[in-house]
């Protein structure tokens, strides 16, 4: 069973409806009931960092995501869930995150010439080999929609990245843990396919 | 590199498409979840629903729609027609929803685009802007279906959007909607003069010449067509194959 965290922070249908469109069993949660059952735990989510890190830390689901972690069983955090991985996030003051990777969410700086929200397709530079990765071309376009994005403390912990006014990091990966900037959920045949790789994943690199 | 976008716009009436003539004359044109499943195949990057009708008192049947077209569409979806509360916009998000379209309700309260920004993220607040050329030059700002007139200019507007949250705008124009007969590229330039986010522009494709002369003349970062790929043989395929031709970037899946 696939498990799904819902922070009440945007759209889980496309999610759920993506994971259950590749064959597998999914269940959205609100609370860690259900955390026993799950073979792999997806944090999704758009929005405002501080008002996520708030929901994760109201409904007390700090401790229970980091033994899911602890436990070895596969994380995936999608977009804002990705930024939540973090170990610390800057959006609305500086908070702790889930500290599952070693790194800060910041405002993208860039120049004049682009646009913040970056939205749209672009293009996923793989900087790593990774079981998710499996059957996945070079430089394929995937759906962004962020105004934050992670660095991280250990350049090892970078899986992807894209270019939008110079590197942003759009997936990092950490023993049994992965993120993705972008929407695979929004991203066509080969964000299905990503999902798919995760969710056969064993979470073994 | 950020691809541009080409996004087909889905007008929703009783739960059919329709296409409007300047704003006037609905001709019903398919099934929604159909079209947009044939969309998804043909590369499309984005899809925009609006729901005209206006005797409509909530958003539910809006809803229903996405709900069904989020199990057949893997892409993101930008959904509006009558959203007058933050409740609206939140029940249309939860039911697969991307991003909210707000038009009448962004001149009248600025609160609402705060607060869906701050909850779900400024890239989930479309402000959509319906233009008529005025005959003194310049625009004006039509709000309800383009029957009611704003008191603010293109700039005013979009600066206090942005302000207040708004992460993309939708300009669209409508003298040329339905027409066929190319994009107001004067108005498209204005709106990304004057915003810092993304603009999508919109009304007037009738042919692939109309979308290569709007993104080079003005940057734009996505165009939105209705009659194009409602009436015609054109599809999002085939207008990407002829747009590469002038160095302009799409994705590739």
């Amino acid at each position: 069973m696939i498990g799904i965290l819902d922070l009440g922070m945007g759209n889980l249908r496309s999610l759920s409806n993506a994971i259950d469109h590749n064959g597998f069993d999914v269940q959205v949660t609100e609370s860690q009931a259900g955390f026993d059952d799950f073979t792999h735990l997806i944090i999704p989510g758009v929005g405002h960092f501080r008002a996520a890190m708030g929901a994760v830390l109201e409904r007390q689901l700090r401790p229970p995501i980091q033994a899911f972690a602890a436990s070895g069983r596969p994380v995936l955090g999608v977009c804002l869930g990705m930024q939540l991985l973090a170990a610390t996030g800057t959006e609305g003051g500086e908070m702790e995150g889930l500290g599952l990777i070693d790194g800060t969410v910041r405002k993208l700086e860039l120049g004049p010439d682009f646009r913040i929200p970056h939205v749209g397709w672009n293009s996923l530079t793989k900087t790593k080999d990774h079981p998710v990765y499996e059957g996945l071309k070079q430089d394929r376009d995937f759906y962004f929609v962020h105004s934050f994005a992670m660095q991280c403390d250990d350049r090892a912990d970078v899986l992807g990245e894209t270019d939008y006014g110079g590197p942003v990091t759009a997936a990092v990966s950490h023993a049994n843990v992965v993120g993705f900037q972008f929407h695979p959920e929004k991203s066509e045949a080969s964000g299905l396919k990503l999902l798919e790789n995760f969710c056969l994943w064993d979470g073994v690199c | 590199m950020l691809k541009k976008r080409i996004i087909p716009v889905q007008l929703l009436l009783d739960g059919r498409l329709v296409k409007t003539n300047r704003f006037g004359e609905y001709r019903d044109v398919g099934d929604p979840v159909k079209s947009s499943r044939v969309y998804s195949d043909q590369r499309a990057d984005e899809l925009v629903f609006l729901n005209i009708s206006r005797d409509q008192p909530n958003v539910k049947p809006l809803a229903d729609v996405i709900a069904a077209v989020s199990k057949v569409a893997f892409m993101p979806f930008a959904v509006g027609g009558g959203i007058r509360s933050f409740d609206d916009a939140a029940f249309l998000i939860k039911n697969g929803a991307d991003k909210v379209v707000l038009n009448s309700i962004a001149y009248k309260d600025k609160d609402i685009i705060t607060r869906i920004s701050e909850r779900f993220g400024a890239q989930a607040v479309v402000v959509s802007i319906d233009a008529r050329r005025s005959s003194g030059g310049g625009y004006v700002l039509k709000s309800a279906c383009g029957t009611v007139t704003e008191d603010i200019t293109l700039a005013g507007h979009i600066k206090a959007c942005e302000a207040a949250g708004a992460g993309e705008f939708f300009v669209q124009s409508i003298d040329q909607d339905g027409t066929m007969a190319g994009f107001d590229i004067p108005l498209i330039k204005d709106a990304c003069r004057n915003a810092t986010v993304p603009v999508i522009g919109c009304g007037g494709s009738g042919d692939y010449n109309h979308l290569r002369d709007a993104f080079l003349e003005s940057g734009v970062s996505a165009l939105a067509c209705g009659s194009l790929f409602n009436f015609s043989d054109s599809n999002p395929i085939r207008a990407k194959a002829f747009l590469s031709n002038y160095g302009l970037p799409f994705k590739v899946v």
